[in-house]
């Protein structure tokens, strides 16, 4: 447990030292990967933890960013750069939870898919969204008297926020409410027979996924200082699908692992070939087919240790 | 955009959409009757039957041999993707096929980039139905009627088989209960096998058709699916009845919602969606959710 602590901090400390000794290109990759990572380690709660395989994580996702984006050409401060976001994530996930987790499965994807289209297609076309073009220019946000228009002030802001999501997904995990949570994802029926409201433990699970698919969102806007309806679109939720599964579904850190594996390989593959989509789509396969553990599931069959 | 004098042009134009959503999304809802999965991939069999079209096009000069040859090449894609990737999945949760359809819309789409370019296409429509049709007030490609037409002999067809044939029967005793089916003889490991790449030639089928009406590129697969989705959601899952009911729907939907509201027209069909879905969660002719 102590080593655990300690291999975290470790982690931390590297990632936000990073800048020190890289150049703009590499510092630009961690970032995106610390950004998707977030991103997919909500829905992997979501999903690992839950038990709710969502393809309209992007809704939330998007929500965030538009958010931010409207919000931080107004006025650059925290509560439009992150607590806006945040709260109007949680607010969506709220009404679309309530209607979604009525059902499970293939039903339960496809109305979450449904639903985040519905978004795309709203901004898609919406004018003083920019439909298509989407917002560029959003400044950055400007927090306790720090301009994260500085890139190190942005980097050490980022950095502070993943840590902040990873450690409130991971507490969220551990605590009661994340057993009572695997305990329905294993017997749902048994759950309700206990006596646990099974519904308003997944609606919180979908809740809580969704405030921090936002607040990954309002990061990315500000990352990239614009945002575009593509956020939306269904593909970004299955984006972080493959993160997850890549990296190992159920284990939070595997979904940072997966983001990293899937960011590198887009950029890395695009550079030598072409072809990097054959190679995500059949790499993805291979792991659905061989490794449904992911990254996680099999350098723990390597060691010898099991979750 | 003129009220009355379009009301005709513009449903039958919703009328062509829609049969063409029928194309596309019964054989989506026949593979999830059968197999309990969601083919995310389903996109992906209209796009390689465009793609197919094209070449067989190129190569014979004939859209009749496009139309005929196409979704059986498309349909051996799906028999091999059944074979080859989805049998391994069937002792794991249904969930695991699902995400497994889903890396294949990737791989379809750089082999299509890969094969073809990734340039917009369409397919020119036969030279028999090449010209426009006036019918009252209204002005319309004449392909269009052949595909309204098309369309509707292909659901009686469909109907027809899977209602009144010894194979149709075979088929739905799969949807309703595959074990109980294997148990009374009936070899589902080919009934699977057949009912997949059948599902996955009818979405060739529909990429033929629908190929002179709408543009083709290599990402069309992830974008057509969402209409298909929504149409099953609407008709309820595995039914076919659904599926053409819903189709008819939606593609009202689609196409006045793009002539009267054209600045939300994207929304109208989940308007639609949210709407049924809120009154019947299952679909109009879904069976009732477990």
């Amino acid at each position: 447990m102590r080593l655990r602590a300690l291999g975290f901090v470790v982690v931390v400390a590297t990632v936000a030292a990073f800048p020190a000794a890289f150049g703009v290109y590499p510092v630009k990759l961690l970032q995106e990967i610390l950004i998707w990572g977030v991103f997919a380690m909500s829905l992997d709660f979501l999903m690992g933890y839950g038990g709710m395989v969502s393809f309209g994580h992007s809704a939330f996702f998007g929500i965030g960013a538009y958010v931010a984006a409207f919000a931080l050409q107004g006025s650059p401060g925290a509560l439009a750069g992150l607590a806006a976001p945040a709260l109007a994530a949680a607010a969506a996930a709220l009404v679309i939870g309530f209607f979604s987790i009525r059902v499970s499965g293939v039903y339960f994807i496809m109305l979450t898919l449904a639903f985040s289209q519905m978004f795309y297609a709203y901004a898609f076309q919406a004018a003083w969204l920019g439909a298509e073009d989407g917002i560029v220019g959003v400044p950055r946000v400007v927090v306790l008297g720090l301009d994260t228009a500085q890139p190190t002030a942005f980097h050490l802001y980022l950095v502070g926020l993943v840590t902040l999501a990873a450690l409130v997904l991971w507490r969220a995990v551990r605590s009661p409410f994340g057993h009572v949570l695997r305990g329905i994802h294993e017997n749902e029926a048994r759950m309700e027979a206990v006596g646990y409201p099974v519904s308003r433990y997944k609606l919180l699970a979908f809740v809580v996924a969704g405030t921090v698919a936002g607040v990954a969102g309002a990061l990315y806007t500000q990352f990239n200082g614009s945002i575009s309806p593509d956020a939306f679109f269904w593909t970004t939720s299955g984006e972080a699908l493959l993160m997850v599964i890549i990296g190992g579904t159920g284990t939070l850190g595997g979904a940072m692992l997966g983001s990293a594996a899937f960011i590198l390989l887009q950029s890395l593959v695009s550079s030598y070939t072409e072809r990097w989509m054959l190679i995500l789509g059949a790499t993805f396969i291979l792991f659905v087919l061989f490794a449904p553990g992911g990254l996680v599931g099999a350098l723990r069959g390597r060691v010898g240790l099991h979750a | 955009m003129p009220f009355i004098p379009d009301f005709f042009g513009q449903a039958l134009n919703g009328l062509a959409y829609g049969v063409l959503l029928f194309l596309l999304s019964v054989g989506l809802t026949l593979i999830f009757g059968m197999l309990d999965v969601v083919n995310l991939a389903h996109g992906s069999f209209y796009m390689l039957g465009v793609y197919a079209g094209l070449t067989l096009i190129a190569a014979t000069g004939s859209f009749w041999v496009a139309l005929l040859l196409a979704p059986l090449a498309v349909g051996l894609v799906g028999a091999l993707v059944e074979r080859g990737l989805l049998r391994p999945l069937y002792r794991r949760p249904t969930l695991d096929q699902v995400l497994l359809t889903f890396g294949l819309i990737y791989l379809f789409e750089d082999l299509v980039k890969w094969i073809w370019g990734g340039r917009i296409r369409s397919i020119p429509p036969p030279a028999l139905f090449a010209g426009s049709v006036t019918l009252g007030d209204a002005t319309l490609p004449s392909y269009r009627l052949f595909v309204i037409a098309f369309g509707l002999v292909m659901a009686l067809a469909l109907w027809l088989l899977i209602e009144k044939t010894r194979l149709g029967a075979i088929i739905r005793a799969g949807v309703f209960d595959a074990e109980m089916a294997a148990g009374l003889g009936i070899n589902t490991d080919r009934m699977f096998t057949g009912v997949f790449a059948f599902g996955a030639a009818l979405g060739g089928l529909s990429g033929v058709i629908a190929g002179p009406i709408q543009s083709a590129y290599p990402s069309v697969g992830v974008t057509i699916l969402i209409p298909a989705l929504i149409v099953v959601v609407v008709g309820g899952l595995g039914s076919l009845k659904g599926s053409l009911v819903g189709s008819l729907i939606i593609g009202q939907a689609e196409t006045f919602g793009k002539a009267w509201l054209p600045g939300v027209s994207m929304l109208m069909i989940y308007v639609v969606m949210a709407l049924i879905v809120l009154l019947r969660p299952q679909g109009l002719f879904g069976r009732q959710l477990k």
